[in-house]
């Protein structure tokens, strides 16, 4: 077993999918807590319904590479979801549903109307789960992926504080003269980028999963913000890690893989959580 | 030159005006108290001057030299908070946020301004500890200490001792006082009149009667006699 591994990673291009696998689940960790604790989670979740819409689209008019299109429409979404949900709230819910199962709808009529593949369900099937495995990414997409990812954590730590400040405490910020405003729009537009990022990882309907897993997991252990966002960025590394290599190794699709482990490292943390607590 | 003065002001939401004509103002040192019965528009008028919302009409002005943000703020706690995963440390340090301008990070100097008003509130000792895991009380200092943090000019104060229990609320009035000794003014939003009568030295009662005036005017008005009146009825 441990000769196969080590076969397998003197390939460049396994090297590289490990990688980007690991860059993308550090980045999906990052704003875990606070799309958790903002009620974005919602928004989350529509967001990758967008983002499947757009990704047939992209396949059926075939652009060069899917993430030109896929980016800009879920970016703008966010943007949108964001100001609509703001104004009154009830009718920003609704309007995520009502978008995110209108592109859902749309992008598989398109497919299914448009597409010249011969292997339509396995090509829906791949968008929502996640592809058999990361090493069929092109290089091209490992490398808008390991730049993106690049970006958002260096914006994330730029910005943690105002990040806090803004989750925490949203009208004192205001009152203390930060521009909350600004920094929830930075919040959409990196969450929307994560959301596009962790499809090539795990497919629309698992990126939630991705990024709420290991933020409740560490949540369950530390009860300080910067606690939680180390545990759960290392958590959510060593998850996505153990999840390629096992998907390397014994086959299975590698998004449901990562999640799997994801959900179990859930339940360990909920059990040393509870034990912590009786103590 | 007042600290704070509203002109006019006209306040709710949408078109839906709460309160109409408001004028008062706040000096430097003054201790006002904001009291009414629920739906008045205390909150509304709080969010205002802190520049949440905009007024239907009328305008806030600030004068010697207070600027906006220099408003220190104790909300009430909201649902956020009770499972945030933050450290009492980590939130008073919020407080300096105002201080950071385009820095991402917290300089020392921040982070011992932070210290200072933790050892102020007597809540040092829980710098590490999680906010879901402490007292009410506790919880009310730190805000109040994240606050100081802010400014040391004005404090607003939402329903501070909401939620306390007698021994909590008492010493949570005799903190507020002794910043107010320290020169810091105090507007304070309060279903306690009987705090505020003993502490204020104005009080701005805002609902179908306005009244805004001295502790004592306020005794005397027909506005206070009738809320008054109604208080004791209610506590019997």
């Amino acid at each position: 077993m441990i000769d196969k591994l080590y076969n397998y990673l003197q390939y460049p291009f396994v090297q590289r999918a490990l990688i980007v696998g690991v860059l993308i689940a550090l980045c999906s960790s990052l704003l875990g807590v606070t799309l958790v604790l903002k009620r974005f989670s919602f928004i989350g979740d529509g967001l990758s319904h967008v983002a499947f819409g757009a990704m047939c689209v992209a396949t059926v008019v075939g652009v060069s590479n899917n993430m030109l299109i896929i980016l800009p429409v879920t970016i703008l979404s966010a943007i949108f979801l964001l100001r609509g949900g703001k104004k009154v709230k009830i009718r920003g819910d609704a309007a995520i549903a009502m978008i995110s199962v209108a592109s859902m709808a749309f992008g598989y009529l398109i497919m299914s109307v448009y597409s010249t593949s011969a292997n339509l369900t396995g090509d829906v099937c791949t968008t929502l789960f996640g592809s058999m495995s990361i090493l069929t990414l092109s290089i091209k997409s490992v490398w808008i992926c390991f730049v993106l990812s690049i970006i958002v954590v260096i914006l994330f730590v730029l910005f943690y504080n105002k990040f806090f400040a803004v989750t925490f405490d949203e009208d004192f910020a205001v009152s203390a003269g930060t521009n909350a405003e600004k920094y929830n729009l930075l919040l959409a537009v990196i969450i929307a980028v994560i959301i596009v990022l962790a499809m090539n990882l795990c497919g629309s309907l698992l990126v939630s999963a991705l990024i709420i897993f290991p933020a409740l997991s560490a949540m369950r252990i530390f009860h300080s913000f910067k606690a939680v966002t180390i545990f759960s960025a290392v958590l959510s590394v060593i998850c996505a890690l153990s999840g390629m290599i096992i998907s390397i190794l014994l086959g299975p699709p590698v998004g449901s893989t990562i999640v799997a482990v994801d959900t179990v490292a859930f339940f360990i943390c909920y059990i040393i959580g509870a034990l912590l607590k009786r103590t | 030159m007042p600290l704070l003065q509203a002109e006019d002001l006209t306040l709710g939401y949408d078109s839906r005006v709460i309160v109409e004509r408001l004028n008062f103002k706040v000096e430097k040192g003054d201790y006002l108290c904001i009291v009414g019965n629920n739906g008045s528009g205390k909150t509304t008028l709080m969010r205002t001057i802190l520049g949440l919302q905009d007024p239907l009409g009328g305008k806030i002005t600030f004068g010697d030299g207070l600027k906006h943000n220099e408003i220190g703020y104790l909300p009430q706690q909201n649902e956020v908070q009770k499972d945030f995963p933050a450290s009492v440390e980590e939130i008073v340090l919020s407080g300096c946020q105002g201080r950071l301008g385009l820095r991402p990070f917290y300089f020392s100097a921040d982070k011992a301004l932070a210290r200072e008003n933790m050892c102020k509130m007597g809540i040092e000792h829980l710098s590490k500890k999680s906010f879901f895991r402490i007292s009410g009380g506790q919880k009310q200092r730190v805000l109040l200490a994240r606050a100081l943090c802010a400014t040391r000019k004005v404090l607003l104060l939402d329903e501070p001792v909401s939620g306390l229990d007698p021994q909590g609320t008492s010493e949570m009035y005799e903190l507020i006082d002794s910043l107010r000794k320290e020169g810091v003014t105090i507007l304070m939003i309060s279903h306690d009149i009987d705090a505020a009568l003993s502490y204020a030295s104005h009080i701005l009662h805002i609902g179908a009667e306005v009244f805004f005036g001295t502790k004592e005017e306020y005794l005397n008005s027909k506005a206070g006699k009738k809320f008054l009146r109604s208080k004791e009825e209610e506590d019997q």
